[in-house]
């Protein structure tokens, strides 16, 4: 949207439409907030003042001091070390899925595009990849909003209580947000690169390996690698629903009211999940 | 009256163990217009920014105003700053704002937080940032996205706003350096009038030797940290200026200098 | 791993090549560890029972339960879920922006606006500093659910506490976020209102905010999206939104009522994501 300069002294005689968007959008903001406040009747006065706070420090003297008997912190270390691996198979089972899914998703390698210059795809052909491109992203938008929660119920009435489901819970959901971004890399890959190798006579496969995986691997390790930091703290959580680790241990203890081991419990996570942010960054500084 | 800068055996040391600028001294009456020349990390940026109280020398006294600045607390330097205008080489602005609020930001010295937040959203005093911009040729720029802006633009625009902060003296790092050199002597004549009109005291740091020589009444070497002369721009020789920039990657026209030094009525003279 | 190579090989790779063989090495370790511990058994997902199970939930989830009665309960739960994202994301603004300011280093004690204060002064902002940055990792490092949980405890049932959980945890990750992005923005501005007199605030309104505000907002839509997804599963815990339904409509087996609440979870995140989007792309004027 252009500027109109006009002589004198208010240059920013912009379009009225301009002007106005911002304004708009802040105004339907305020709405929001206002609207949603009031459905929620947050009584931020209780909250701050008396009775809000005076139920939260209830509690939080409840919680401490955390149970740091040896059986205990035993328990604590094995849910940690479970929630670690839920994190770390579903991350990669991740990646498993999101790579092919994300190369059918690719308009540019599947039908159109530098791949495709000076070569004419019969009808049908070009149907049929459409409909695979399609089929593909339908699959993904699948995987990928339905929460790991949700997917963590399913696969536990499926195959029955435990980590395992927690693990294919994460996998098939990180799956679908890792094959959205991982196309989304695919499809911003630089052409001219691909336009040499074309030019030397690579076939459409070869051009794929040499041209357009190699410049996708840094982005898509850094993806993956940032989303194991979300899968650790879901690893923690999927155990609500049976799904093993933690969350699973969490549970039971809400549900005996055993708060200081709860507290333990959720320093556990706390160590845990600071430790995979770190491991996740030095990971990120070293491989990309 | 008390000398606006009083520097005693000035040294700073920096953590790398570099020494940036090693014992100078220096006074400068209230009003005087002094350029400092010399080859690129010679110094001048640091002293610069040690004398508007951005960095803490190492060792040695500075008196402003005949005040000694080292005991000063951090209010105190704030009040101080104000007092003293900036205006660097690049990056005085910020690009996404719009010019009025970059001008008017001269006030942020003297303003409450509260009426800095107001501004922005309704400009307070835009006759005083019209005024100004005018002063710098410019006034029709008021609203405009500062980015928009050549660099030669910004540069005045940045003068219009050490024009509404209104200080007692003018600090300009190379402020000309990147702006195109047909618009630098303007520039720089801008700076002088501006400063001999209400008698504030300005210093320079400037690349180019022959602008320099023909604008100010007073030169400042500066080599390696330290002061190699200090004098009228009739008594600079060619020979000085060899031994100044000798090293300096970037030679200095000698013939041109030598044509400036040879015609008579060295200082512009400052219009009335 | 460079055992018996000759001294060619080593001379000329240096002693950074040992790193791809000893990552590779850990790596591998690591995932066979974690299958065991993870009891990855793939031939569950084939017995009899588990495709049998398949076949209820598939059959059952068609067609989706659309009955007036029942999209009466979807419907407030679908407001519930937008107004719990929108007051958690609020709330997180509201914790981020103090703490995200005291996080970022360059405004509280290093860099050039505090090249000439004395030690003492450098030291007395430090502590607030790095207090706010523990506060910060302390907040984010908690899962929201795990917030919930606790929240519900506090302050019982119902959105409240979902709002709560959604403003720490997103809180956290809202002013990490900020902080790294101050720290980002060019310095030499702030040097130059810094070295007119300006206070620190005058410094952040004219230097900084102006410079990061459309990343800032960028991000904090960004999250919003986030808020959204997590709003609607707070209610597994009792905080309201889609959640609560999803949960009860499980545990009753009634798999259709789930497309239904799927569905419209979908729906919802769509608009989101798209409004948001809309928004993020004009900001990148």
């Amino acid at each position: 949207m252009i500027v109109t300069k006009t002589s004198g002294d208010h240059s920013i005689l912009a379009s009225p439409r301009r002007l106005l968007f911002p304004w708009l959008v802040t105004g339907g903001f305020v709405a929001l907030v206002v609207w949603s406040g009031l459905g929620i009747q947050v009584d931020m006065g209780a909250l701050v003042g008396g009775e809000g706070r005076h139920q939260m420090a209830v509690y939080v003297k409840k919680l401490f001091p955390p149970d740091l008997s040896a059986p205990m912190l035993r328990e604590a270390l094995v849910g940690a070390i479970e929630t670690f691996a839920i994190s770390f198979v579903g991350s990669l089972l991740a990646v498993l899925i999101a790579l092919p899914l994300s190369v059918l998703t690719t308009r540019t390698i599947l039908y159109r595009g530098i791949l495709y210059a000076g070569r004419r795809l019969g009808s049908g052909e070009k149907g049929f990849r459409v409909g695979v491109y399609a089929s593909a992203k339908a699959v993904l938008n699948v995987l990928r909003t339905i929460p790991e929660i949700v997917w963590a119920l399913i696969f536990v009435f499926l195959v029955g209580l435990g980590p395992f489901p927690g693990t294919l819970a994460l996998g098939v959901h990180t799956g679908g947000v890792l094959g959205k971004l991982f196309g989304e890399v695919l499809e911003d890959v630089d052409p001219r690169p691909l336009e040499t190798l074309r030019a030397t006579g690579a076939s459409r496969l070869q051009i794929l390996f040499y041209g357009i995986l190699p410049q996708a691997l840094p982005q898509w390790t850094s993806y993956a690698l940032y989303r194991w930091e979300v899968n650790i703290r879901a690893a923690a959580v999927l155990g609500f629903v049976g799904a093993g680790g933690l969350g699973q241990r969490i549970y039971i203890s809400l549900s005996l009211f055993l708060e200081h081991q709860l507290l333990t419990l959720i320093i556990a996570v706390y160590i845990m999940v600071t430790l995979v942010d770190g491991l996740s960054a030095w990971l990120r500084r070293r491989l990309v | 009256m008390a000398p606006t800068y009083e520097l005693k055996d000035l040294r700073k040391v920096f953590d790398d163990g570099s020494v940036a600028v090693d014992g100078i001294s220096l006074t400068i009456e209230p009003g005087e217009h002094v350029a400092f020349i010399g080859p690129s990390g010679a110094g001048k940026t640091t002293l610069f920014r040690i004398l508007n109280l951005t960095l803490r020398p190492t060792a040695g006294t500075m008196r402003l105003g005949g005040v000694d600045v080292s005991g000063l607390g951090e209010s105190e330097l704030q009040k101080a700053r104000r007092r003293i205008g900036t205006i660097y080489q690049q990056g005085n602005l910020v690009g996404r704002l719009r010019v009025v609020h970059n001008v008017l930001a001269g006030n942020l010295g003297r303003w409450s937080t509260t009426k800095a937040l107001v501004s922005l959203i309704s400009p307070q005093g835009v006759d005083v940032a019209r005024r100004a911009l005018g002063r710098v040729g410019i006034s029709e720029k008021l609203y405009a996205r500062t980015d928009e802006l050549s660099g030669g633009q910004q540069q005045r625009v940045a003068i219009a706003r050490v024009l509404v902060q209104d200080p007692d003296i003018i600090l300009a790092d190379e402020p000309v350096s990147s702006v195109d050199p047909s618009l630098a002597a303007s520039i720089v004549a801008l700076l002088r009038d501006l400063s001999a009109e209400s008698r504030k005291t300005l210093l320079l740091n400037l690349h180019s030797v022959d602008l320099a020589l023909a604008s100010f009444p007073r030169i400042v070497g500066i080599q390696e940290g330290r002061i190699l002369f200090d004098l009228s721009p009739e008594k600079v020789t060619p020979e000085m200026l060899r031994a100044l920039y000798a090293g300096d990657d970037e030679a200095v026209d000698i013939e041109r200098v030598n044509e400036i030094l040879s015609v008579s009525g060295l200082c512009r003279p400052i219009r009335k | 791993m460079r055992s018996s190579r000759s001294a060619g090989f080593a001379d000329r790779f240096g002693s950074k090549s040992a790193f791809p063989y000893l990552f590779g090495f850990f790596f591998v370790i690591s995932f066979i560890l974690s299958l065991r511990l993870a009891q990855v058994d793939p031939r569950l997902l084939v017995e009899p029972a588990a495709l049998a199970n398949l076949g209820r939930f598939v059959r059952g989830m068609f067609p989706p339960e659309l009955s007036p009665s029942f999209l009466q309960v979807v419907g407030p739960a679908i407001l519930e879920t937008i107004q719990i994202s929108v007051m958690g994301t609020v709330v997180a603004c509201l914790l981020a922006i103090p703490l995200g300011l005291l996080a970022t280093s360059s405004l509280t004690w290093s860099g050039i606006l505090h090249e000439r204060a004395g030690r003492f002064y450098q030291g007395l902002w430090f502590g607030p500093y790095a207090l706010s940055r523990a506060l910060l990792s302390l907040f984010r490092s908690i899962p929201e659910l795990v917030w919930a949980l606790l929240f519900v405890r506090a302050v019982g049932l119902g959105p409240f506490a979902g709002v709560l959980a959604l403003g720490i945890s997103y809180g956290g990750m809202l002013g990490k976020v900020y902080s790294e992005i101050l720290e980002g923005a060019n310095p030499r501005p702030l040097e130059a209102l810094h070295s007119g007199g300006a206070g620190r605030l005058g410094i952040v309104l004219y230097g900084l905010l102006p410079q990061a505000l459309p990343s800032l907002l960028s991000y904090t839509l960004y999250r919003w999206e986030c808020a959204i997804r997590a709003s609607a599963l707070l209610g597994f815990v009792g905080a309201g939104g889609l959640g609560l339904q999803i949960e009860l409509s499980m545990r009753m087996f009634q798999f259709n009522e789930i497309l239904t609440l799927l569905g419209a979870l979908f729906l919802l995140v769509a608009g989101v994501d798209f409004v948001s989007g809309r928004i993020r792309a004009s900001l990148v004027r």
